[in-house]
């Protein structure tokens, strides 16, 4: 079912410089109209571009990484588990967490828009909202897992949640081996955005085994 | 609506392109762009539901053009002219309309960090009864809603089984279309990839999707 590598670029997206003038015309009307309030533009800015990101989502899972019985309430309840951390609200009103183990690997994906945990990992990056993506990762997602360099064996199940609702979905990495004197801190800093999409795997930098 | 929106399953869209330490926002406009479409949505005269239909109605050509950000802001420019908040006359000329008054904002810079941190629940504490059981094995209906839809083209008339019941949620057709919430069970419902895509397919994998009940008959 691979999909042949194709090279046109239909996923390329111009960004006309127009946008600037008719985003900025659009934000005075607003504002002279007292739509909305410039100040809260600047924070909701402020929020997802230095607040709300995917150190998050790492933190969340680095803490199951180290506690058993937090990683069970992970599983079986995230929204309240992920909101003991002090992550909530939203795009994250609904979660769910799903595990990846030697036997499943998990994909998350969103065909229909782009929707994403954005409570846990911050507003979703442009290839995950992108058409190739979204297409292709139910039909062939062994195939898009391959484009970002992973491949899973034939005798993994790989399971991709479709975002199709309002529950919004977290992958929670395995734990790669060699990391068991690391802190939950320093075990967080190895967690990428990728790997809680599930399109990559969490690795220690090479020669950094400890 | 069969739109160009219901991208699972296409083929020839190239391969996925990522861009390492990939920034929050390309450029300040798309920052603007998203936080209006937030702040504006705090006047509450549309939905989520609507908000995603707004952008599926843009003609599949410009959808495919279209970069994310602009998308939003063409969608809130159209959802600004349909509820009144905004006139065409208005967005053409970039002033309001003379001697029009000045609204007061209902979400501030100090009410920005509660608004996020409470989100807005889309499932109802009410006592709807669910049609299925966990386990269960479930059809996605054969239908072609002309409006707002979140069962994907490529899931329906397919056989899947009851993986968890999520509970009962505001049910989107309706919704978009300020038709009601019809509150109703969503299911995560496991379809297997030989059932979605044929022989070819991986005999282990599986796609679950979220599939509330009225997209679902008794298989």
């Amino acid at each position: 079912m691979a999909a042949q590598p194709h090279h046109h670029h239909h996923d390329h997206q111009d960004v006309p410089s127009d946008l600037t003038l008719r985003v900025k015309a659009l934000e005075s009307l607003l504002v002279e109209k007292g739509l909305v309030d410039p100040a809260a533009l600047d924070a909701l800015i402020d929020t997802y571009e230095h607040k709300v990101g995917p150190r998050n989502g790492a933190r969340v899972v680095a803490h199951a990484w180290v506690n058993a019985a937090y990683k069970q309430r992970l599983l079986a309840d995230a929204t309240a588990a992920v909101s003991e951390l002090g992550y909530s609200g939203r795009q994250g009103e609904h979660m769910l967490v799903v595990e990846n183990t030697p036997q499943v690997h998990n994909l998350v994906v969103c065909t229909l828009c782009s929707c994403y945990p954005w409570s846990v990992l911050g507003l979703p990056p442009v290839w995950y909202k992108s058409a190739p993506y979204r297409s292709r990762a139910v039909i062939d997602p062994r195939g898009v897992l391959r484009e970002f360099g992973l491949d899973i064996p034939d005798e993994v199940e790989v399971r991709v949640w479709d975002s199709t609702a309002e529950l919004r979905y977290l992958v929670l990495p395995e734990r790669p081996a060699g990391t068991e004197k690391l802190t939950e801190e320093q075990l967080a800093g190895l967690v990428t955005r990728n790997a809680m999409v599930g399109v990559a795997k969490v690795t220690l930098p090479p020669g950094d085994r400890r | 609506m069969n739109g160009i929106h219901d991208l699972g399953g296409m083929q020839d869209m190239g391969p996925v392109r990522h861009e390492p330490n990939e920034p929050v926002f390309h450029a300040p406009w798309e920052g603007r762009a998203f936080a209006m479409n937030l702040a504006a949505g705090a006047w509450r005269k549309w939905n989520i539901d609507a908000g995603r239909h707004q952008i599926e109605l843009i003609p599949p050509a410009e959808y495919l053009r279209m970069s994310y950000y602009e998308k939003w802001t063409v969608r809130l420019i159209d959802l600004l002219i349909k509820s009144g908040l905004v006139s065409r006359a208005e967005i053409d000329s970039g002033r309001p309309a003379p001697g029009s008054a000045k609204a007061t904002p209902p979400l501030t810079a100090d009410k920005v960090p509660g608004v996020l941190a409470s989100g807005a629940l889309a499932s109802r504490k009410l006592p709807v009864a669910s049609r299925f059981e966990v386990g269960r094995r479930v059809r996605a209906r054969n239908i072609h809603p002309t409006g707002h839809t979140r069962l994907p083209r490529y899931a329906r008339g397919k056989v899947g089984v009851i993986h968890l019941d999520h509970g009962v949620y505001v049910f989107p057709d309706t919704n978009a279309h300020f038709q009601g919430e019809k509150p109703q069970h969503v299911y995560s419902v496991r379809f297997a990839a030989r059932e979605l895509w044929g022989p070819d397919a991986s005999p282990r994998d599986a796609v679950y999707i979220d599939l509330w009940d009225d997209y679902l008959d008794p298989a």
